[in-house]
């Protein structure tokens, strides 16, 4: 697609004398021949994430290993595997939390529960689960409202590092206080404690939580739709993406719930402009729950 | 023409916030974007505070929002802002100095986005982010202006922010809104040159 940064000059004499130090036009070349590289060389693909959160992890990489450009980088990324596994965990953020936004658990338990519970089986697809915290806080919510037994959570990630992370279900004890606190204001129903125990020097969650989750390595940019869903949770992963990727990978989501099933993002996502949005209800304002009406 | 005014403020912003926007028209021709410090919890009543001071429209920013002349866009709370041609994005990724949303993020992309036609604006704080965001600014051949600290309700932010761009024009509180108005009235890039370093 064309990119464009910055406004073009104004006058001729902008033009034909601009500060030094201004060359985003340059860094960005650099920046998308890194990208095209990246993918050529190693089949991943950033080509299409949201350009100045890309810049921003690189540049940290770069001052990391003491290099001096977007190039300079590149050199290293391309000749050394694991410079790009480094890069690769950068480019993909892994910052969640059990029981994230606890307003939307609450609306979750008032306004979705019920309509699950119409259903004999239901199905769940946490895209971009990172290292699992979310999947462990929707298998307590399903259990604590009786649905977990008829329930399937698929949880995915283009991560393998970050799912074996979550299969093993061990987090920082220390954000244990954090998580009670968010447990507790999204209405959970009984002792936080109860669910994990201090082991391996993490808390281990109870491993029966996961007795239906099936973790998966699933690409959003490259794989397609693996099954139908009556629910798909994508909190926080697409606003790493630029608005094209976003429309393709709603594509996705469409096509992958079934017919009013509930499709949830992050709080401050939104479904303006994409192509389906006409095709989706909010049911619960101002949580960014969605539900498939055509 | 300057594209974007990004203000950063913490400590005694709202107040500060208020006085600023309190003095731009309705037509004011530049979008604003504000990063306050906040709680991660907190909800939108800092918008409708801000709101209740201003003739501008004053808006949370969801992804990928358009940043419009008119409107001045809040970070939300527990997201960085990053700007890009036009838009906004927000991201979860890891505090900044204990910052999210971090000034210095926010500042960073104004700088790497919109190079000369940035204006950076420091306000009271009581810690140091938005600093190095606004030396970048500058190096970037953009427009920094700081809040004078002895205006300021806490004068740390300030001081770091002209420490760290000692070419900033620092103006007293009530200053800053008309000298906003008379940068929106002039091109911002034949000035660009002489920043050249």
């Amino acid at each position: 697609m064309a990119l464009q940064i910055a406004e073009p000059p104004t006058s001729p004499q902008a033009a034909a004398e601009p500060p030094e130090a201004f060359k985003p036009d340059l860094e960005r070349i650099e920046i998308e021949l890194l990208l095209e590289g990246i993918f050529r060389h190693y089949g991943f693909d950033f080509r299409s994430y949201a350009y100045a959160s890309i810049r921003r992890r690189l540049w940290k990489r770069i001052e990391e290993e003491g290099l001096s450009s977007i190039s300079a980088l590149q050199e290293r990324v391309l000749h050394e595997p694991e410079m790009m596994e480094k890069l690769l965990l950068d480019l993909s953020i892994n910052v969640t939390a059990m029981f994230r936004d606890p307003g939307f658990y609450v609306t979750f338990r008032e306004q979705v529960v019920p309509l699950l519970k119409t259903y004999p089986f239901i199905r769940l697809w946490h895209a971009g689960c990172s290292t699992g915290e979310e999947v462990y806080s929707m298998a307590i919510l399903l259990r604590e409202e009786g649905l977990y037994d008829r329930a399937r959570i698929y949880a995915t990630d283009i991560n393998e590092v970050v799912l074996q992370r979550a299969k093993a279900g061990i987090f920082p004890l220390e954000r244990m206080q954090e998580y009670t606190d968010n447990y507790i204001r999204a209405g959970g129903k009984k002792s936080f404690s109860e669910y994990y125990t201090a082991k391996y020097g993490g808390a281990l969650f109870d491993q029966s939580l996961t007795k239906n989750v099936v973790f998966s390595q699933h690409n959003l940019v490259t794989d397609r739709s693996f099954s139908e869903f009556n629910v798909i949770l994508c909190r926080n992963v697409l606003i790493y993406f630029d608005k094209t990727l976003q429309s393709k990978v709603h594509s996705l989501f469409y096509d992958s719930l079934a017919m009013f099933g509930v499709l949830v993002l992050g709080s401050k996502e939104t479904l303006r402009f994409m192509s389906h949005e006409e095709c989706y209800q909010q049911i619960a304002a101002p949580e960014k729950i969605f539900r498939k009406v055509k | 023409m300057y594209s974007v005014v990004a203000v950063g403020t913490s400590w005694g912003g709202l107040s500060a916030m208020t006085k600023l926007l309190g003095g731009l028209p309705q037509d004011f021709p530049i979008p604003i974007v504000i990063v306050q410090h906040r709680g991660k919890d907190s909800n939108e009543l800092l918008s409708q505070l801000l709101q209740d001071s201003t003739d501008l429209t004053v808006c949370e920013i969801e992804d990928k929002d358009a940043l419009s002349p008119g409107r001045v866009h809040v970070a939300p709370a527990n997201y960085h802002v990053m700007l890009e041609p036009g838009y906004a994005s927000l991201t979860i990724e890891e505090p900044v100095r204990y910052s999210r949303p971090s000034i210095d993020v926010m500042f960073d992309s104004a700088a790497a986005t919109y190079g000369p036609t940035a204006i950076g604006v420091v306000l009271t704080g009581a810690n140091e982010d938005g600093a190095r965001g606004l030396a970048h600014i500058i190096e970037r051949g953009g427009r920094a202006l700081v809040q004078d600290p002895k205006t300021a309700e806490i004068p740390i932010m300030p001081n770091a922010a002209i420490k760290a761009a000692p070419t900033a024009e620092v103006l007293p509180l009530d200053r800053l809104a008309p000298r906003l108005i008379e940068l929106s009235r002039e091109h911002s890039k034949p000035r660009a040159r002489t920043m050249t370093v």
